[in-house]
């Protein structure tokens, strides 16, 4: 199993209009090898989570550069939870102030990659913190 | 996992589409019931060249059929890189929203290497969403060009959707994607020379002869974006349905079905073969050519001796029967000397299970019809039996022991 491609949905949650750094994330990680399920703008916290409860992914990434980060991260965490999907990897990207950081992974978000990560580093991380049941 | 499905949760479904995909070996015993459990949903393949507004009609579909009270299934495939096997899916993006009407369910599947516009595993997908109650089950293929066709013979009413300024007259008549359409929409209806592009088509096409049995399907004006034409599309689809359904088209799609699996099993079985690598460098070689050494593995890969291994892994005695019935149920002028060859593991097999050797024989001898009943009885009752005898051995794979040929 471990070399069947590993699946993450990309989803931009809340109002803000650029995807430019998601896309070129979806891009990358294609390279990398990932099946890339990028579902665009303006999510809910509801409708990612139905998405990848339906793509039964591995990884959600979320790209947030809104500010409101702290209301739609720990929102989808708990709705992934809710319906079972405890060892769904949940990362987000985009700008987060250091002080929210340590808030949103007690909420459960796995991991946060600020301007600068490389994509063979996000690339690295999935494949090593991936669970597959 | 199978019964899970009808209770209406997605995640079972969600879970079991993962290991369809990953070709998980507990699917396999799991199949028959999931094929059982199949409530005859109707398949829909939708196909077209990228760009063609696929996934918006697709979008558009779901909404209709939803207004009709029905729940609707999508499997949605997009290619996988050949060279990092990554894929981008995002058919979805268009879909999205339905994400949270639970009775939608939109998967995205990459090709994963296979040619022909869908996934390999696309026929047990769409059969896994049958059996969790979706109808119609559509198949969105990869943004396809003249030769992904595959949709046509998995699908019981196939949808070519084009665009307007689709080039020339010759695209029209050239063989390939027109000529597999049960439906064919002109989407993007709004745009200028729409209705033009639709008159061509119906002209091209409605002059098909020669060996063309067919009628020229029906040509439908859409604009998935604002819904004008999509009732009338549904209604098409669902009137094609009965035709699709009459015993000889079902037949070409089961024929087809059967064909591919075969290869896959041929395929499976031969790899499993320890002289497997042996053939493989002899092929890079050039000593042998690629047919001759798929030969040469599948007449190895004996499909009743396969029964013997199955049986002696299992631990069935039913199976067993069943395979020796087979191995003995050969054309009058076989030479006995070969009969006796395929019986062997089928008695060797009976004595590591422990049967009583001549009680099996003696049955197999009732059910094979009496062409070689008494040499059956006869050879069931000898005890100088060996497999080295008769040019067999056992060799141990992962997934347990094997019989194989020596000669």
């Amino acid at each position: 199993m471990t070399d069947t491609p590993i699946r993450i949905l990309i989803a931009k949650p809340g109002l803000d209009g650029h995807d430019r750094g998601a896309k070129v994330l979806a891009r990358g990680l294609r390279d990398e090898g990932f099946e890339v399920i990028y579902t665009g703008l303006r999510q809910t916290p509801e409708m990612i989570a139905d998405a990848a409860e339906q793509e039964d992914v591995d990884v959600v990434g979320l790209s947030i550069l809104s500010g409101a980060h702290m209301a739609l991260l720990p929102r989808t965490v708990e709705l992934l939870r809710s319906r079972g999907m405890s060892d769904v990897l949940v990362a987000a990207g985009g700008i987060i102030p250091d002080a929210d950081v340590a808030k949103l992974k007690e909420a459960g978000v796995a991991e946060i990659f600020g301007p600068g990560t490389s994509i063979g580093q996000i690339a690295r991380y999935f494949r090593e913190h991936v669970r597959r049941a | 996992m199978v019964d899970e499905l009808g209770s209406g949760e997605r995640r079972p479904l969600a879970r079991l589409l993962t290991r369809i995909e990953n070709g998980d070996p507990s699917v396999r015993g799991e199949l028959s019931a999931l094929f059982a459990a199949g409530h005859g949903a109707h398949v829909v393949g939708i196909t077209g060249p990228p760009g063609s507004g696929k996934s918006t009609l697709v979008n558009a579909l779901i909404g209709e059929w939803r207004r009709r009270g029905r729940r609707v299934g999508v499997l949605a495939v997009d290619p996988s890189s050949p060279y990092t096997r990554g894929a981008i899916l995002g058919d979805r993006i268009r879909m999205m929203e339905h994400a949270a009407d639970r009775d939608v369910f939109v998967r995205s599947m990459a090709s994963r290497g296979e040619l022909g516009g869908l996934a390999s595993t696309t026929w047990i997908a769409a059969a896994a969403l049958d059996a969790a109650g979706y109808d119609p089950v559509l198949i969105e293929t990869v943004g396809a060009g003249q030769s992904e066709v595959e949709v046509a013979r998995l699908a019981e009413t196939t949808v070519v959707v084009e665009v307007p300024d689709m080039g020339d007259e010759v695209q029209a008549i050239k063989a390939g994607l027109l000529e597999i359409a049960d439906i064919i929409a002109v989407n993007k209806g709004d745009r200028p020379g729409a209705d033009r592009a639709a008159r061509q088509l119906r002209a091209m096409l409605s002059t098909a002869g020669g060996r063309v049995q067919r009628k020229p399907p029906p040509i439908m004006l859409t604009t998935a974006t604002t819904g004008d034409g999509v009732a009338a599309l549904v209604d098409a689809i669902e009137a094609h349905r009965s035709a699709a359904r009459e015993p000889l088209a079902a037949r070409d799609r089961a024929a087809h079905q059967l064909r591919r699996a075969l290869a896959d099993v041929a395929g499976r079985r031969a790899a499993d073969d320890p002289d497997w690598d042996r053939i493989v460098q002899q092929v890079a070689d050039r000593s042998i050519d690629p047919l001759s050494g798929a030969e040469a593995l599948y007449s190895r890969a004996a499909p009743h001796q396969h029964l013997a291994t199955i049986a002696l892994r299992n631990r069935s005695p039913g199976t067993l029967l069943v395979g020796l019935i087979g191995a003995a149920n050969l054309p009058a002028d076989e030479d006995p000397r070969d009969l006796m060859v395929g019986l062997a593991p089928f008695a060797d097999a009976a004595r590591r299970l422990g049967l009583d050797v001549s009680d099996l024989f003696e049955r197999a001898a009732a059910g094979s019809g009496g062409r070689h009943a008494e040499l059956i009885r006869e050879f069931g009752r000898r005890s100088d039996v060996t497999l080295d005898a008769f040019g067999w051995r056992i060799v141990e794979l992962p997934e347990g022991p094997a019989y194989r040929s020596t000669l």
